[in-house]
């Protein structure tokens, strides 16, 4: 009996060891990748390191980052001029766009599901239900009209019309995950306050919002991963405006023209990774809540 | 109370208080506007350094809509009460229903009107451009990968999630293993484009090989290949990575349904003499029925909407083409805007009944 249990748990540890091992060595090999010197890089596998660990070098990521010329001497000894990839200014733009494309869409859903929820009004029900409609509406839907609109109002490549872009296509499931939680706030807190004679918009601020923490942070989790990730929107509203382009754009433009060059993005790709995978790893808990709470973008 | 107060003062007062009080009423939103629409040109316009643009950018656009908020909520309860009472719900509600409207319902509309049209929209072509959508062998390509993308793609991220998630709740090694099976789900296509690739590269046979795929094949004494330029199963290639980020997903919702599963029913199912197997066919599938139903419609449609793994790996070539990548080529390569659009309705038209499932199913699990 006991010698079955035994078996048992080195069936289950070694399946679950095996899975584990598939699922991480390809990020595992772009990192050590990252680090391996150009020529290394292009002759030779990044698991050979473990022969041969003589050089990791941060040449890489100083390259793609600052995006200067770097000089360096090959196998036959001629010295090479490579331009760099300006991944720094990149990264900025990234944050640019991300951190009101998170933030607004949040506020805008946060009013409207206090709205929806604790206010009665004419035509509610109706509204509520179109807002989860919309929920089913694919963002490719919307490219074209609004790019016309964006045209006209030659707001092309600005960061407003990147913000209201990722604002309207957050928008559906923020505002249905928010009213679901505050709908379902107790209504003896809100009435209380009422008495003492609050106005609608400082229970807001003061009691909705506060008790709200929890399923702001997990929505705002998952709308700050979508924006920093999305190639699609920042393509068509973005463009090919090099001063605003964000770090997908430019990794993408880096697969392009410099698909040899693996030192440079791995080093690029992993530079592309790193804030998402601390926010990953430090807000994990908000994570998990968020996904069985549903926040998946429709 | 201030109806009182303003009823005791003289009349002259009072008009000087009202005026007063539409002048401000007018001047603070015409100085807000002018406040923000100096900041919306120093960002479109300004050589300041970067991080200065950057940090204004982000201060004027949270801080911005924080006061468009403040400022119309301050206009409503100016007026009179019963106009305050009227018009509050819309201070609240107002501003994502016009978003909504502006991005998504009207843009809808548009959409299909522009599916009848020509290329460039000027004259009516009727059900032309659908008709090409279901008879051009492109797009009839692009509909097999889709549906391969759909069936297989969702079958093993579902499959795999399981999988995980029973081993792991069996494990005492549980938290690192779900950790790293979910991290992928935190890289962006374009990322995981860059490792896959890495890991699908080619050389010519004779050179050292850098990619993991032929580094092992030609371990074994097999010839290098070319594995994105294979069709059909490139396309599999392609899922395989879809399938390494969305296992993640499914684990962490079916972990959370397994736990779920009260002991008493197992232990119950055990005394009656059912074995390991049948307890989990039987009892557990069975209970967590719910969640595979919402974990499976919600990749479903995750993978109707494919499009960022095609357009980095190999952008469409090598017949891997799906409805997503289709529509961006004929919107924005071709400049074809009736066909795009009538690409983009099709793919509204699968979305929907399967975001209708899973929201009834969604409504029936309990939120947070």
């Amino acid at each position: 009996m006991r010698r079955q249990k035994l078996i048992s748990d080195l069936l289950v540890n070694g399946a679950l060891l095996l899975l584990c091992i598939l699922w991480t060595v390809p990020t595992f090999g772009l990192l050590v990748s990252s680090f391996r010197p150009r020529d290394e890089v292009s002759s030779s596998g990044w698991w050979t390191v473990v022969q041969d660990p003589a050089e990791l070098t941060f040449s890489n990521y100083r390259q793609v980052l600052l995006g200067k010329d770097v000089t360096f001497v090959n196998a036959e000894g001629e010295e090479i001029e490579a331009s760099g990839d300006n991944l720094s200014r990149a990264f900025l733009n990234s944050l640019t766009v991300t951190v009101p494309a998170t933030v607004i869409p949040i506020l805008i859903a946060a009013f409207a599901a206090y709205g929806f929820a604790w206010m009665k009004f004419p035509g509610r029900r109706p509204l509520f239900i179109t807002v989860v409609a919309l929920l089913v509406v694919p963002l490719q839907i919307a490219l074209i009209p609004i790019l016309r609109d964006y045209t006209r109002l030659d707001l092309n490549g600005t960061f407003l019309a990147i913000w209201l872009a990722h604002t309207g296509f957050g928008l559906p499931l923020a505002t249905y995950l928010l009213y679901n939680y505050i709908s379902g706030l107790p209504r003896d807190i809100l009435e209380s306050a009422f008495i003492d004679g609050a106005s609608p918009f400082t229970i807001f601020i003061r009691l909705i919002l506060p008790l709200s923490v929890p399923a702001l942070a997990s929505f705002a989790i998952f709308q700050f991963l979508w924006v920093w990730n999305d190639l699609l929107v920042a393509l068509v509203f973005i463009g090919s405006k090099p001063e605003v382009a964000v770090m997908t754009q430019q990794l993408q433009e880096m697969v392009g023209s410099r698909g040899q060059d693996w030192h440079l993005l791995t080093a690029g790709a992993f530079i592309t990774m790193i804030l998402p995978l601390v926010v990953f790893f430090s807000l994990q808990r908000f994570f998990v809540r968020g996904l069985l709470a549903g926040s998946v973008k429709g | 109370m201030e109806r009182d107060d303003t009823q005791r003062t003289s009349l002259v007062d009072q008009l000087y208080y009202t005026t007063g009080r539409v002048l401000v009423s007018l001047l603070v939103p015409v100085i807000t506007f002018l406040v923000m629409w100096r900041g919306f040109i120093f960002l479109r316009d300004g050589d300041a350094p970067q991080f200065v643009t950057a940090a204004v950018a982000i201060i004027w656009g949270v801080g911005g809509v924080a006061i468009l908020f403040l400022l119309s909520n301050w206009l409503v309860e100016q007026m009179p009460q019963a106009w305050t009472d009227t018009l509050r719900p819309f201070v609240f509600v107002g501003p994502a229903t016009a978003i909504l409207s502006w991005y998504l319902l009207i843009p809808t509309i548009r959409t299909l009107y522009l599916s009848f049209l020509s290329a460039q929209s000027e004259n009516f072509v009727g059900l032309q451009n659908y008709i090409f959508a279901f008879t051009n062998p492109d797009m009839l390509n692009s509909f097999r990968n889709n549906l391969l993308w759909l069936v297989i793609g969702t079958g093993l991220s579902v499959g795999f999630g399981l999988l995980v998630a029973v081993l792991a709740d069996r494990s005492k090694f549980e938290t690192v293993a779900k950790s790293l099976i979910f991290l992928p789900y935190a890289i962006s296509f374009v990322g995981a484009g860059v490792i896959w690739r890495f890991i699908y590269f080619y050389k010519p046979p004779g050179r050292p090989q850098i990619g993991l795929l032929n580094a092992i094949i030609t371990a074994f004494g097999v010839e290098p290949q070319a594995w994105l330029t294979i069709q059909p199963w490139n396309n599999l290639l392609l899922i395989a990575i879809m399938v390494w980020l969305q296992t993640g997903y499914a684990m962490v919702l079916l972990s959370a349904a397994l736990k779920g599963v009260p002991d008493e029913l197992l232990e119950a199912g055990r005394i009656d003499g059912a074995n390991e197997v049948q307890v989990f066919f039987r009892i557990i599938i069975p209970y967590i029925q719910g969640t595979i139903v919402t974990v499976s419609t919600t990749i479903i449609i995750f993978s109707l909407k494919i499009f960022d793994i095609v357009f980095v790996m190999t952008n469409g070539n090598f017949g891997t083409e799906v409805i997503a990548s289709r529509f961006y080529k004929q919107m924005f390569k071709f400049q074809h805007f009736g066909r795009g659009g009538a690409i983009a309705i099709i793919l509204l038209v699968a979305v929907i009944p399967v975001m209708w499932y899973n929201l009834r199913q969604f409504g029936e699990q309990e939120a947070f």
